[in-house]
């Protein structure tokens, strides 16, 4: 491959969504012609992610300066392999949600630009994984959250409009404080380019504002990825909108937040900064336990999962906490499978959603007897949420507790292991009430689901089908998945690698 | 100017909280708007005040010649202010559509996502 190949395959990710997303307005009326395209737009999404995680995995760092400008001066793209492993995971998400969109979403809400804003969002996501720059980052962030928030609103009823508000409310908050941030960093240092910022944020004489401005990233990106305490708009708004957007929050938002928060504390502050990383744990500690109580106390099927949602990214914040290379790379892989696992939950709780009319565990039941093969779907997710051998959850969470042991944090690793068993929990209380259960009555919704032609019963369930031999290959795969996260976990816990790449180009 | 600036940039923060702490829907908005004010003139004022100086090299020169004003804020806040106007009109939209559904501005009515269901 030529350089300009490769710079075109960086940008693809990003230009990729956008075309489609104009293609798909051109025809707005068209809703069969937005499926098709929009089908096209997650298979080429994804083929262009197992492309550039391919290319990054064999040429290491591409770094493009967008416009020709030198490079700490002007915008650039960065993919090392942290970057390349989201982007993948973004394009695995758009192709499978594309497929599980045309089931589950009514006419009305695809009426009211649901592929477009679909395809938007997946761009801003992409943005925010590939940028090198600070300020770049939050126009992606703003992109991607502000058809965010047009998609969680989307069908207008009474509850989700009350989630929205609260997710809007937090997000612009957060925005505001990391444009801020932004500044004040800029105010110090004189540059927005992030591997420039490596370099020139240690040479600042006032140390301690330094560390001012790191708790507003973390406060910011903490919003973002709803770590405690600031978790509370994420359970109020991820059950509300259609299953389809749900499951794309879920997978892939909060992610977004996790991500950007491992590659600032990795690379532009003090990565042995004693104080920073003992917050850190600290929050992560607090996030895990409520994050799970709070999914206890539930008794509604999507509820549930959202909250697991917060005791979730608890894990990945600590793997950020501890601050070892063995640590990021436990990380990286917790979020991988969260990402499949999480987004695979959400795909079947739609399932059962469309098949009994709610999420509700009180109303719904006989499920094992008359869907074994969605009951085995679940339950090989669930395993593997709650971290049972030999499924991947149980590679994560204890590459996760080993990297606490080896550097003998022995409190957050007792923490994360009874969170653990908490999560079980729940998981068991959905198989009891959902599956388990015996039956009340046939729902009329049931027999309406009876008359659903065949295929489009396996359109239904493909999603979910592909993502479970994913988390199947992650689970028997794990080693090398593995590899891969260790020599990721080596860049970032090395940020020189990153820094050489960017600022010596050209 | 610069310490003037400062004290105005504290005092949207101080109000902007405030506000979005507060329990009216419209309180909120303009509690949104004010943090958007106070950050985007915090980025004009980290990026030094000049009075009356370009912001480019003049025709001649090879260097920039002091007083010049940084260019990079002002384009800064340029990006910030399109973003935070499109943000908070739709913000507004939605905050309205809520309310004609809920029938009150109260935020302390808007309980029905996270009551145990």
């Amino acid at each position: 491959m030529t350089t300009f190949d490769i710079e075109l395959l960086v940008l693809l990710p990003i230009l990729l969504p956008l075309s489609f997303a104009i293609l798909m307005l051109f025809a707005w009326k068209n809703l069969q012609f937005q499926r098709i395209i929009n089908v096209v737009a997650g298979s080429t999404g994804f083929i262009v992610a197992i492309i550039l995680f391919s290319t990054i995995y064999v040429n290491g760092i591409q770094v493009v300066a967008i416009g020709g400008w030198k490079v700490p001066f002007g915008i650039v793209l960065v993919a090392d392999n942290f970057s390349a492993i989201m982007i993948l995971m973004s394009g695995l998400m758009g192709f499978a949600v594309a497929f599980y969109s045309i089931v589950t979403v009514d006419t009305a809400n695809e009426q009211h630009f649901y592929y477009p804003l679909l395809q938007i969002l997946l761009m801003g996501v992409n943005g925010a994984f590939l940028t090198g720059d600070m300020f770049n980052l939050y126009v992606w962030f703003e992109v991607m959250l502000i058809s965010s928030f047009v998609l969680l609103a989307l069908g207008g009823k009474q509850e989700q409009l009350e989630g929205a508000v609260k997710y809007v409310t937090l997000n612009l908050v957060s925005s505001m404080i990391f444009l801020s941030a932004v500044g004040i960093l800029y105010g110090m240092t004189g540059t927005l380019n992030m591997a420039d910022l490596a370099v020139k944020v240690k040479l600042v004489e006032n140390q301690g504002l330094v560390t001012v401005v790191a708790m507003m990233f973390l406060v910011s990106f903490g919003i973002k990825s709803a770590v405690f305490p600031l978790f509370s708009w994420l359970p109020a708004s991820y059950h509300t909108p259609p299953v389809a957007v749900s499951a794309l929050f879920a997978g892939l938002l909060t992610k977004v937040g996790v991500y950007t928060m491992y590659r600032v504390f990795t690379l532009i502050f003090d990565i042995n900064n004693e104080f920073i990383g003992t917050v850190i744990l600290i929050i992560a500690g607090f996030t895990m336990v409520t994050g799970v109580l709070g999914a206890a106390a539930q008794n509604d099927f999507r509820r549930i999962l959202s909250f697991h949602i917060v005791s979730q990214v608890g894990y990945m914040v600590m793997a950020l906490g501890l601050m070892t290379a063995f640590s990021f790379a436990a990380g990286i892989f917790y979020i991988v499978y969260h990402i499949v696992t999480k987004t695979n939950l959400f795909f079947i709780s739609g399932i059962v959603e469309r098949i009994k009319g709610t999420y509700n565990l009180d109303t719904l039941g006989g499920l094992f007897k008359k869907y074994p093969s969605v009951s085995l779907l679940f339950l090989i997710s669930a395993f593997t949420l709650s971290g049972i051998p030999p499924f991947a959850g149980f590679w994560a969470k204890f590459t996760v507790a080993l990297a606490g042991f080896r550097i003998e944090q022995y409190l957050i690793v007792g923490v994360s292991l009874f969170v653990g068993l908490l999560t079980l929990y729940s998981m068991t209380k959905i198989w009891n009430y959902a599956f388990w259960q015996d039956e009340k009555q046939e729902s009329e919704v049931e027999r309406e689901f009876y008359k659903i032609s065949i295929n489009r019963k396996y359109l239904l369930y493909s999603p979910s089908i592909f993502m479970t031999v994913v988390i199947l290959l992650l689970s028997f795969f794990a080693g090398s998945a593995f590899d891969f996260a260790v020599l990721t976990g080596e860049q970032l816990a090395n940020p020189q690698y990153y820094i050489n790449a960017v600022l010596g180009v050209r | 100017m610069t310490l003037l600036l400062a004290i105005v940039t504290g005092i949207l923060f101080t109000a902007g909280f405030y506000l979005v702490l507060r329990r009216s829907l419209v309180k909120v908005i303009f509690g949104l708007m004010f943090l958007g004010h106070a950050a985007n003139l915090l980025i004009f004022n980290i990026g030094r005040l000049t009075k009356g100086a370009p912001a480019f090299i003049l025709e001649g020169n090879q260097t920039a010649v002091e007083p010049y004003a940084e260019p990079i804020p002002q384009a800064l806040i340029l990006t910030a202010i399109v973003i935070g106007f499109g943000v908070q009109a739709f913000a507004i939209v939605l905050f309205k559509k809520a309310y004609q559904m809920i029938g009150s501005d109260d935020i302390n009515s808007l309980k029905s996502t996270d009551r145990i269901a």
